[in-house]
């Protein structure tokens, strides 16, 4: 299939240099290369930039209300598991009002693809801060700077017991592509943290990284089974350290150095996924890298991966499984198993 | 002697089994051919201490022929314990100090049967029920004209089960069916008939068989063998009812299988998106238990997730449908906004109970009618119907699927504690006779170039779903182009869709039945009410000889309300609540006046007072 069969008649709205008009079209391709045909394929959103996604897409969509989209999908994946269900969500509508449907969706492991669209900020309701917002930030309705802690989509959604995680950068189209394609391929809730930029109300939030002279030192885009090497010269790996007491820590070493781990994304013990997410994650927590002297790259691409059974597929499966059991399986079969008497 | 009916009140701790005892006596009933009306009276805690009057649980039920209620007061009472006795005699005044027996507030008659557990009157039993002396009945003030059937029902049950080596606990738990034993022998019920129930009872727990059958029949031969001044009683048998296969069943049993007929009959999956509350939830129960019936339960981590998902299911093509109470509906208010403004087919169950808040879960009232009404943001008209008997929370049931479907709205259907948890009479019905269900799909005309917008002559959208080729399109709570389908700001766009959405919920008036008088149409009074309290208005209009007018479509209303309503003189709007009912009813139909007659006790109608306020107003 072709990627312009996916998409819709819309005129795209998001303001001119959004990150989001990256993801549209990666959406259009990675769908397009996962082959469902667009009347098999449905995209939920709830409120925010994020959730006009579905406005873009010639699928099946539905932009419902605020902080819903993660219940909605579930409804509708678990009620029909044969079509292929997206849900694009941001981080106010998945990690704010949403919270609960995100936890459980996951919890449950239905078989969604869930795009987690990470500004850092609310930006249809024109700038306030979310719940990733690093503390101390300053916006409209923090204007002496946060106090709040703030969220780290990849340990909320590792702490949930997530079987899929991914984290992409709107910079990187390749990247963002094959995440998405791995996420529907997936059996169970994939959770792709989408890095974009807010040109309006959060311009160069995630510059850090972006940048593209900084880019290569400053992130590492892990792939299963390879070597996790990274920098500009591709001279640079990860490790990890047993000299630093109870507990190994990541260390960046030389990319010859035997020690540089190779990525499993598989593995059902989440921890060393867990560290890989938390690389970079300090300034996310306020604290500048720089002053640290942090040099450990924060990690694109699918850093978990592992086999669970969907919800989905459970529920479904108990009910076939009770019918085939049962004698009555009609409404006049089931009033006859009623204790009943006639009157005349 | 021979009873038209007769009012039989079970009372004792919430670990005593008097919900199964009243359940199991109301049965053996109907089978014999009473018309049953049941009402279960439990507290909220699930386990209060033993023995004190905050636990004391109750089980109500009405027998005889015509009858339309549990009734308002017990002809006979079976107490377990001093609590239970107390209770019984004070009503609500039961913990008011130095209270004394009244006729108002009693929940027995004035010449009522009391049968009581004499081994359950120690002097410990009487403390912890906040006795002072130690004569019970004395210190209540019973009338004489109370007649007291002693028994030592712990002694005689565990004499009577002394030989079958059980534990003393088990033992204790049977007092209940000595009790039962005895009522049969009371009412002249054939014990045979209790035993093969009882058989069928306890098929899965096989050993229990024995030892109850055991009690009851030692409790029927104690009754036989009494030297006592009691006479037996014989109660009327129904004739009004028509021939037919009939079954006692639950309200919220009912409402469950009113969706399953309904799913079946127009061919989709049943979907419930649900989150456990009193008291609804055993509707969830009842859904969860028929996957053999291919329904799906999702038991959501929220009430909001509850409904999301029944709108998730709902946007992929299945009949969908959300189970709660007051608090419940108060959270999915916004979702059921987005049905509406998706236009898509929802069924919202709200089983009322006492609010506001948290309120009184178990207990019943008519207070969500204006949240079901109006509780969502902007201009938001969904339809609203009642159920008023236990056994009819199937046919609105099927009726609200049947409404969602045809219309694709979301149909918001009340009913109450008071008939979730009361059982009647059904009449089993076949598939085949229920009306058919025409879900409003999408025609082959509009593939490759349908829109959300596109809609029949009768205003209604056509529902295409995920899966159906040719029909893809993106669906909205925002506003939609009246032509297009698509996002739309425009000023007159608005205002056209919000007069189109109304307009299609108006319409639905076309597909329900005009509203019927009871009773005595030539008397100048008309009772009017809606939901649960059907029963006692009509018990009270066939004593106040006047006409009743009772409504279960709310929202829409039958088209000749107004002019129904204007034939009266008098026209008495009862409800359980504030006037919520006769306030909408006024804002429908021009300078009606209209009485007004409101308890909001968080209990059923009590008959007597519709009577005697009528009379007097």
């Amino acid at each position: 299939m072709d990627a312009s069969q996916f998409k819709s008649n819309q005129p795209v709205k998001f303001c001119p240099g959004c990150g989001d008009h990256a993801i549209c079209m990666a959406l259009q391709k990675a769908m397009a290369q996962v082959g469902v045909p667009t009347h098999q394929t449905v995209v939920i959103s709830g409120i925010g930039c994020s959730s006009r996604m579905p406005h873009y897409l010639n699928t099946y969509g539905f932009n419902t209300i605020h902080g819903r989209g993660g219940a909605i999908a579930t409804g509708v994946k678990t009620s029909h598991p044969e079509l292929n269900v997206w849900q694009m969500t941001g981080d106010g509508d998945c990690l704010a009002i949403g919270g609960n449907h995100f936890i459980h969706e996951i919890r449950r492991n239905v078989n969604l693809n869930i795009c987690l669209f990470n500004n850092r900020i609310y930006g249809l309701t024109k700038g306030q801060y979310s719940p990733t917002s690093p503390k101390g930030f300053v916006s409209k309705s923090s204007p002496f700077g946060t106090v709040e802690r703030p969220f780290i989509p990849a340990e909320l959604v590792l702490g949930a017991r997530g079987t899929f995680f991914a984290r992409t950068l709107d910079v990187d189209m390749p990247t963002t592509v094959d995440c998405m394609i791995q996420a529907a391929q997936h059996q169970g809730a994939s959770v792709i943290e989408c890095l974009v930029n807010c040109v309006i109300f959060n311009h160069g939030t995630h510059n850090w990284i972006a940048d593209r002279d900084t880019r290569a030192d400053r992130s590492i885009v892990l792939r299963h089974g390879e070597k996790m090497i990274f920098g500009k010269d591709n001279d640079k790996g990860l490790a990890l350290d047993y000299s630093q007491g109870l507990i190994p820590q990541l260390i960046v070493v030389s990319a010859d150095d035997e020690r540089v781990l190779t990525h499993d994304a598989t593995t059902p013990d989440p921890t060393l996924h867990r560290m890989l997410a938390m690389m970079g994650q300090d300034e996310v927590k306020g604290e500048s890298l720089e002053a640290k002297g942090e040099e450990l790259p924060i990690a694109l691409g699918v850093i978990r991966r592992v086999e669970a059974e969907s919800y989905d597929e459970a529920v479904n499966q108990q009910i076939e499984e009770v019918r085939a059991k049962s004698k009555a399986t009609t409404f006049d079969q089931l009033t006859q198993t009623l204790e009943q008497w006639e009157i005349k | 002697m021979h009873k038209q009916h007769v009012v039989i009140r079970f009372c004792g701790d919430s670990g005593d089994g008097m919900q199964l005892t009243g359940t199991m006596f109301s049965s053996l009933s109907a089978i014999l051919g009473n018309e049953i009306s049941t009402l279960p009276d439990f507290p909220a805690e699930i386990r209060a201490p033993q023995g004190t009057l905050g636990g004391v649980s109750g089980f109500q039920v009405q027998l005889g022929a015509g009858i339309h209620t549990p009734g308002d007061k017990a002809d006979v009472l079976v107490a377990m314990n001093a609590a239970a006795l107390k209770v019984g005699a004070l009503g609500s005044k039961f913990n008011v100090p130095d209270a004394l027996w009244n006729e108002a507030d009693s929940q027995f008659k004035r010449d009522a049967v009391i049968l009581i557990d004499t081994d359950s009157l120690t002097a410990k039993d009487l403390e912890k029920a906040l006795y002072k002396t130690e004569n019970p009945f004395t210190e209540l003030g019973l009338p004489e004209s109370v007649q007291i059937i002693p028994v030592a029902l712990t002694q005689m049950t565990k004499e009577s089960l002394k030989d079958m080596g059980l534990d003393n606990k088990t033992v204790l738990k049977s007092r209940n069916m000595f009790a039962l034993g005895l009522v049969c022998w009371l009412f002249s019920r054939p014990i045979d008939q209790a035993v093969s129930f009882l058989e069928s009872k306890f098929q899965k727990k096989p050993q229990l068989i024995a030892p109850n059958v055991k009690v009851l029949t030692d409790g029927f031969n104690y009754g036989h063998n009494l030297a006592l001044n009691i006479q037996t009683m014989t109660i009327q048998k129904s004739d009004s009812l028509p021939s037919g296969q009939y079954t006692s069943i639950a309200g919220n049993k009912a409402t469950a299988w009113g969706l399953i007929a309904a799913a079946e009959k127009c061919g989709k999956r049943l979907f419930l998106g649900s989150y456990p509350i009193t008291p609804a939830t055993d509707i969830m129960h009842e859904l969860a238990a028929r996957k053999d019936m291919g329904v799906m339960v999702v038991q959501a981590e929220d009430e909001i997730a509850g409904v999301c998902t029944a709108i998730g299911a709902a946007f992929a093509g299945d009949l969908a449908a959300t189970s709660t109470s007051g608090p419940g509906l108060s959270l999915k208010g916004e979702a059921i906004g987005l049905a509406v403004m998706a236009e898509l087919p929802l069924v919202v169950i709200d089983v009322q109970r006492g609010g506001p808040s948290t309120g009184l879960p178990t207990k019943t009232e008519q207070t969500d009618l204006m949240q079901a009404l109006y509780g969502r943001n902007g201009e938001c008209p969904a339809v609203v119907v009642a159920a008023s008997t236990p056994a009819n929370c199937f046919d609105f049931a099927y009726q609200a699927s049947k409404i969602a479907l045809e219309n694709m709205t979301p149909v918001v259907l009340l009913t109450d504690t008071y008939l979730a948890n009361g059982t009647g009479l059904w009449q089993i019905p076949q598939l085949s006779q229920l009306p058919a269900i025409q879900p409003q799909g999408a025609p082959e005309e509009f593939r490759g170039n349908y829109n959300p917008a596109l809609r029949d002559a009768r205003g209604v959208r056509y529902w295409a779903y995920p899966g159906m080729e040719g029909y893809e399109h993106r669906n909205i709570g925002l506003e939609r182009d009246a032509n297009r389908g698509i996002i739309s700001t425009n000023p007159e766009n608005h205002e056209q869709m919000v007069r189109t959405r109304q307009a299609k919920i108006d319409q639905v008036a076309n597909q329900i039945p005009l509203l019927q008088v009871q009773g005595n149409t030539e008397s100048d009074t008309l009772l009017v009410g809606w939901g649960s309290t059907e029963g006692h208005l009509l018990a009270a209009a066939k004593e106040l000889h006047c006409a009743i007018a009772h409504f279960n479509y709310i929202n829409p209303l039958p088209k000749n309300t107004a002019e129904v309503l204007r034939q009266y003189k008098r026209v008495v709007v009862c409800e359980l609540n504030n006037g919520q009912f006769a306030a909408y009813l006024r804002s429908k139909i021009e300078n009606i006046s209209l009485l007004q007659y409101n308890e909001i006790t968080a209990q059923p109608f009590s008959v007597d007072r519709i009577v005697n306020f009528v009379n007097h107003v």
